[in-house]
């Protein structure tokens, strides 16, 4: 469904990202994982086309993206970036009905208004309908943010850090609702920081450095110590989740009396 | 569009044409708003003349026109300055805000000089400034909205000071300082009809991209990710917003704060959706420069003010209680 080939990418100068290669089906959670200025971003705003990559090739369901239209893009693919503010008093509503945008002449048709009330539906933000988008804690904005891209009924989803300015049970469930939509058929890649998270949810993860991929597998191949050692210069201790049947793992820290200038 | 929506819609239209008979009926010779309208219907209907042939040719011929020039210069204002603050998400833009005024201000005090058409030259110069902002402003087929905005300050700095030779060096410098100001007071109807062919252009082809500009206000990049093409829509909102307003602008001089003034109003009222607030904005536009027009021309009794000097002395108090009394954000 989506076969990045060969890609290279820079600003100006200076390379972020290095020959990547990734293939993806349907139905996939991929995570995306590295320290920052890793290029992960870089690699999301290039499946978009928003990005223009020096050399390489993103193919989705066999067509090369440059050769798509905006419209066609995302008709295909959704993103939910890093931080979203709205100042602009639209209902959650209208929000939600944005992500017909690709699908919109100059004025919703019914069958728009039907998606989005199902998205919205299915993402328990009902309650949210006719409140203002400025006026939503950052969780519920995430949710509506989400549902937007899920009206776009898109066949692959993009999330950029998507539970990072969450709390705990907020991460949780944006990552349920995440994760449901994937095993319903959608391709979702997303940027994660948490490690311990992108072991429960993804089925593959890519871990990034320097703008190159360093390895690429299920959370067991890839959260080796080793890797982890590579890429964020840190030593960690891979446990496993008997419960969820994952694995977690821990930074080795120094006890707190240990450390001094 | 929402049952309220439409409904402020209807208010609007029935306000303005009450605002285009009464204000045609006020003046130094005093005509009843009965009569007036009776005179304005003869136009279209057969109706038995109750009236003097002097009644008829000052409404027809001489207050008509100008209410209408008022109407559609203040619709164009108020579009344009909607069109400009939705595109560029800055509470401070105005249809003035990337050069145009002072390009047409330099075309007028230029035709003022060489004795050439004022109106055309005024156009043209606007249409020119536009023009070069917009170029000197593209970085690799982008146009970065604060690039624009900067240009647009300093090409207008840079022609507003070519103008202020011109007045220092003019013959008669009174002329283009008026001009400066901003009038209706040299409205005809040959005026009113090129006005209006430019003005319902510009702003049909502004509401057709109300959608468009409401995903825009999500910002550029989450635009681009609903597959919007984002510097094809600037493109398109600069073009027939430069439109108007050197439409309005040629044939009015530099009406100030109806651009900026009434949209912040209307958004207030109706909201950000750019499919209730561009005609909710062309009208109160068109009524309010109508309004301040008759109040420019008939409040002392020798001479008529420049409407320019009413808008904003009406204005801005009144923008000043409603940013005092709104403590969050006006701009939202």
């Amino acid at each position: 469904m989506l076969k990045i080939k060969d890609l290279n990418v820079s600003y100006g100068q200076t390379q972020v990202l290095q020959e990547i290669g990734l293939s993806a089906t349907e139905g996939e959670f991929i995570g995306i994982i590295g320290p920052n200025g890793s290029g992960k971003t870089t690699l999301l705003k290039t499946i978009t086309n928003v990005l223009k990559p020096t050399s390489g090739t993103i193919v989705i369901d066999g067509t090369n993206i440059e050769k798509m239209g905006s419209n066609e893009i995302a008709k295909n693919v959704a993103v939910v970036s890093q931080v979203v503010s709205i100042n602009f008093e639209f209902t959650v509503k209208d929000i939600v009905l944005m992500g017909r945008n690709p699908y919109i002449k100059s004025s919703e048709s019914v069958e728009d208004i039907n998606i989005a009330n199902d998205v919205m539906e299915k993402t328990n933000i009902n309650f949210l309908k006719d409140r203002m988008i400025t006026q939503l804690s950052g969780g519920e904005l995430q949710r509506v943010i989400i549902a937007r891209a899920l009206t776009q009924t898109p066949k692959i989803l993009l999330l950029d850090e998507p539970t990072s300015h969450l709390d705990i049970t907020n991460q949780i469930e944006i990552l349920n609702l995440v994760k449901k939509s994937s095993t319903k058929g959608m391709l979702v890649i997303a940027v994660m920081h948490d490690l311990n998270l992108a072991a429960y949810y993804c089925d593959k993860i890519c871990l990034l450095r320097d703008g190159c991929m360093i390895s690429i597998g299920t959370p067991k191949q890839v959260l080796t110590p080793s890797n982890i050692e590579v890429a964020f210069n840190l030593p960690i201790e891979v446990m496993n989740n008997d419960r969820t049947n994952s694995i977690y793992v821990m930074p080795i820290l120094e006890p707190l009396n240990e450390i001094s200038d | 569009m929402t049952k309220f929506g439409k409904s402020i819609i209807f208010i609007l239209v029935l306000l303005l044409i009450s605002a285009i008979i009464t204000n045609t009926a006020i003046g130094s010779t005093s005509i009843s708003p009965f009569i007036t309208a009776k005179i304005l219907l003869a136009r279209y209907f057969f109706i038995e003349s109750t009236w003097t042939s002097s009644q008829e040719i000052i409404i027809t011929n001489i207050r008509l026109p100008r209410v209408l020039l008022g109407g559609f210069v203040g619709a164009a204002l108020s579009t344009a300055g909607c069109a400009m603050q939705g595109l560029l998400k800055n509470p401070m833009a105005d249809p003035y805000i990337i050069g145009m005024s002072s390009g047409a201000a330099l075309g007028a005090s230029l035709a003022f000089m060489l004795l050439m058409p004022v109106q055309i030259l005024a156009f043209i110069m606007a249409i020119i400034t536009i023009f070069i902002v917009y170029n000197i402003s593209v970085i690799g087929g982008k146009v970065p909205v604060d690039t624009l905005l900067l240009a647009g300050i300093a090409v207008g700095s840079f022609l507003a000071a070519i103008t202020s030779l011109i007045i220092f060096l003019a013959q008669s410098p009174h002329q283009i300082i008026f001009w400066l100001m901003g009038g209706l007071w040299t409205a005809n109807w040959d005026k009113v009809k090129i006005t209006a062919i430019l003005v319902t252009i510009g702003i049909v082809m502004l509401y057709r991209y109300s959608w468009k500009l409401n995903v825009m206000l999500l910002g550029e990049e989450e635009a681009q990710y609903l597959g919007v093409n984002v510097e094809h829509v600037k493109q398109y909102v600069l073009v027939f917003s430069a439109l108007i307003t050197a439409a309005a602008v040629s044939v009015s001089g530099i009406i100030g704060f109806v651009g900026l003034i009434i949209p912040h109003i209307m958004r207030i009222l109706v909201g950000p959706d750019h499919r209730i607030l561009f005609p909710a904005s062309t009208l109160m536009g068109a009524i309010f420069l109508i309004l301040t027009d008759t109040f420019a021309r008939t409040i002392m009794d020798s001479v008529e003010l420049p409407v320019g000097v009413v808008t904003a002395m009406f204005g801005a108090p009144f923008f000043i209680y409603l940013l005092r009394k709104r403590r969050d954000n006006l701009y939202a």
